[in-house]
């Protein structure tokens, strides 16, 4: 079975987030980068269904140099190969572009199935899957909290709002992966020692021969709307509080 | 030259979605702006009926697919056919829902029209003659402001943030063909496993009661099921609580867990974790009820009830029942 998982680079969840001042961006000083934990059910499903099925695991991601950390890190929970696509033509890639270019990669491998994370916490977007399907012309399978492999399909379980699905797609296919999908592995020491020796291939964009122009533009990142500052409800007795909240919710707030 | 909003309505069971009708008012007041059209695109089996419904809304136009192909939702049949609707009414603008569905939708049909697509929008705007759409990124941590070059300009909107706003227009049905070659559909959904528990989405509730590490254990959310059955909410969880497995995965609110925006949060017993209130700060109002002063929910709290939770929420309940009796 060839198996792909796309993983991205993205700053940990504890990250502060600091917008810089001229709106271009993110102060990435002192932010420590992470593999999206997405990503990581992707691979670890990628790596239960090698050890299933047998085959394969090739890991591709986009991203600038730092990016290769998080590949060793795919490559140290088990994956056989990589590919990375580094090129500042990409820095400010939108979805389109990132599904494009890890479309051209894949192209060119053997491919069974492809994961990906649900979304990258960082942008928050959810539709390299989408993009990366489109671009292949293959089924997705979105927001997948389990997977079986049955020969030549899978049967997965989506969670939509009030219901779960139960979809059946023929191979090959994207799969997005929610949390619950499993519980991904932390590296073993002998892992990190293998993952350093085990080939990546890193790409430009040239190589890929892709528009790298973003279709959809971040003109401005702006800090989240400031809070007024909150009352506190004061006093000893919980009872009186509760009332007091509950007058304040329904009077003021108009909340209730 | 392009021209108008278009929106995709969202329907299941043959009933409208909530987000559809924030959706139609949503496009009608950007395109009052230019004095443009508002069109829909409508697709399920027998559902023509429900095009009235968003001509009350605001929509001009109702392209209508109705046909057994469209029913259930798959993702390959439906993008087909919007992005084929599309193309042939050219709208500058598209919008859709931050739905489940429209987030899997939209991602697809904005790669088939090889246009700029921004996810899960809270606000949009007409500027320079162009959409503008404003996104939380980093699960609300910074925002962004969008802007696409290439037409249509799409957007997905997050569920329960705009409002829906009654300004009735035509509605008038364009039967649109909705056929499709059955070949070229590759998924087939095996099987619908409905929540019997009749509890409203974290994603589209009003009122959200969620509960932490504070709450000490399983047993503990039975008093926050009990205010949020007086306030018509759902309960939610933080990720220690999750974690802890004193609730499923789906009721996870956070950055790695449900983005949220009811109207009114209460955060019981939950200290606010960064990765917390990313997925909640975007809420209307926002109550923390905590022992801890010093707890970082205080500092996003609207309302705040230093005090322990297990005598406040109860009496709390209490209250509001008799307010709404």
């Amino acid at each position: 079975m060839n198996i792909i998982a796309c993983v991205k680079q993205v700053p940990d969840t504890e990250a502060q987030i600091k917008v810089k001042a001229d709106g271009s961006g993110i102060e990435e000083g002192q932010i420590k980068w992470v593999m999206n934990p997405y990503d990581e059910y992707g691979v670890e499903e990628a790596l239960r269904l090698k050890e299933k099925n047998g085959g394969d695991v090739t890991i591709v991601s986009l991203g600038p140099a730092r990016a290769m950390e998080t590949i060793r890190t795919a490559l140290a929970m088990g994956a056989d190969k990589a590919v990375h696509i580094c090129d500042p033509a990409f820095d400010n890639a939108d979805a389109f572009v990132v599904g494009n270019a890890l479309a051209a990669v894949i192209k060119t491998l053997p491919h069974d199935i492809i994961l990906c994370g649900q979304r990258a916490i960082d942008d928050d977007a959810g539709q390299v899957g989408a993009m990366l399907a489109e671009a292949l012309n293959l089924p997705q399978l979105t927001l997948v909290t389990k997977l079986d492999f049955a020969g030549s399909s899978v049967k997965v379980i989506r969670p939509i709002e009030g219901a779960q699905l139960l979809i059946e797609t023929s191979l090959p296919c994207v799969v997005t992966a929610q949390k619950g999908l499993n519980e991904p592995r932390y590296a073993s020491l002998p892992g990190i020692m293998k993952a350093k020796k085990k080939p990546v291939d890193v790409k430009n964009a040239a190589a890929l021969g892709i528009a790298t122009e973003a279709k959809a533009k971040v003109a401005k990142t702006i800090p989240p709307p400031a809070r007024a500052a909150g009352k506190i409800i004061c006093g000893e007795d919980p009872v009186q509080k509760a009332a007091e909240l509950g007058r304040l919710l329904r009077e003021e707030a108009k909340a209730i | 030259m392009a021209k108008g909003v278009m929106i995709v309505a969202e329907q299941r069971d043959g009933a409208l979605r909530k987000i559809s009708l924030e959706l139609a008012a949503t496009a009608r007041k950007l395109a009052d702006q230019s004095g443009d059209e508002v069109s829909a695109i409508l697709l399920g089996s027998g559902i023509e009926g429900l095009a009235a419904q968003l001509g009350k809304y605001g929509v001009d136009k109702v392209f209508v697919g109705d046909s057994p192909a469209m029913e259930p939702y798959i993702t390959e049949a439906h993008a087909a056919i919007v992005a084929k609707v599309v193309k042939d009414n050219d709208p500058a603008i598209l919008l859709m829902g931050a739905s489940v569905q429209g987030k899997d939708l939209s991602s697809r049909v904005a790669a088939k029209l090889a246009t700029g697509l921004a996810t899960d929008c809270t606000d949009v705007k007409i500027a320079d003659g162009k959409l503008l759409a404003i996104r939380p990124m980093y699960a609300g941590k910074c925002f962004g402001e969008i802007v696409t070059n290439s037409n249509p300009a799409m957007a997905s909107l997050r569920p329960n943030v705009f409002p829906a706003v009654e300004n009735a227009k035509a509605g008038a049905v364009v039967k649109v063909d909705a056929a499709v070659d059955a070949a070229s559909i590759k998924s087939k959904v095996l099987e619908v496993q409905k929540d019997t528990s009749g509890k409203v989405d974290l994603t589209e509730a009003n009122v959200i009661v969620s509960g932490g590490r504070g709450m000490k254990g399983p047993e503990g959310f039975s008093i926050l099921e009990e205010l949020a059955g007086v306030l018509k909410g759902t309960v939610g969880a933080s990720r220690a609580a999750v974690d802890a497995g004193w609730k499923l995965q789906k009721d996870q609110v956070g950055q790695t867990g449900k983005v949220v925006s009811p109207n009114l949060y209460i955060a019981c017993g939950i200290s606010g974790a960064i990765q917390h209130l990313a997925g909640m700060s975007s809420s209307k109002c926002i109550v923390a009820i905590n022992k801890d002063a010093e707890a970082p929910i205080f500092t996003r709290a609207d309302y705040g009830v230093v005090d322990d939770l297990f005598k406040v929420v109860p009496e709390l309940t209490a209250v509001c029942k008799k307010m709404l009796a």
